[in-house]
């Protein structure tokens, strides 16, 4: 049991600095949003799930797998939202808004 | 089983420590909104850390719950504003 727990942590700090190294490197927001969404919800939620392994078949696991959906539901919708607001408010991914 | 905990925790500060680097550096305002829900994710995961090491998971799981839906309401406002405002001031 305590293998697969650092297993599945591994697996998603993995996945956290892959998406930590697209922030920095990206050229421009939406890349960096996309960066940013998709590998921070994975890796979020397989260390989640990989601490909840560990605690083993307890109350304290099913609160952690409450915050596990928590942040696999609402972390996409907040990279939506910014993301949109970003296009509405007249940003596109050209040339004069890369750095 | 501990040192294997306190290198997770010092990993995600140092992921933490990369995104407060786009929040400072970012060319646009929505850079460092970005980072700063990066930020808030990896205090998420960092707090359920933090109560693993310390045995007190109750605590602060219930913690991390109430930081992942304040940074949802703060991450829609934030939006929401910059949306009605648009990106002219950085």
């Amino acid at each position: 049991m305590t293998v697969l727990a650092i297993g599945l942590i591994v697996i998603g700090l993995f996945f956290l600095v892959v998406g930590s190294i697209g922030m920095l490197r990206l050229p421009h927001v939406f890349a960096r949003a996309h960066a940013l969404s998709l590998t921070d919800s994975l890796g979020a939620v397989f260390v989640l799930a990989g601490l909840a392994v560990y605690q083993g078949f307890t109350m304290n696991s099913l609160k952690i797998m409450i915050v596990l959906a928590l942040v696999y539901l609402l972390n996409p919708i907040i990279a939506h939202a910014t993301i949109r607001a970003a296009h509405r408010a007249g940003l596109r991914s050209s040339e004069e808004h890369t750095e | 089983m501990s040192s294997f905990f306190l290198f997770v925790l010092a990993t995600l500060t140092v992921l933490m420590l990369i995104y407060l680097f786009r929040v400072v550096r970012g060319p646009s305002v929505f850079d460092r909104v970005l980072g700063l829900n990066g930020i808030s994710t990896k205090a998420i995961v960092l707090l359920v850390v933090i109560g693993t090491v310390y045995e007190r998971v109750d605590m602060f799981v219930d913690i991390s719950t109430g930081y992942a839906l304040l940074n949802l309401v703060s991450a829609l406002a934030v939006a929401k504003f910059l949306e009605e405002r648009g990106a002219s001031r950085k």
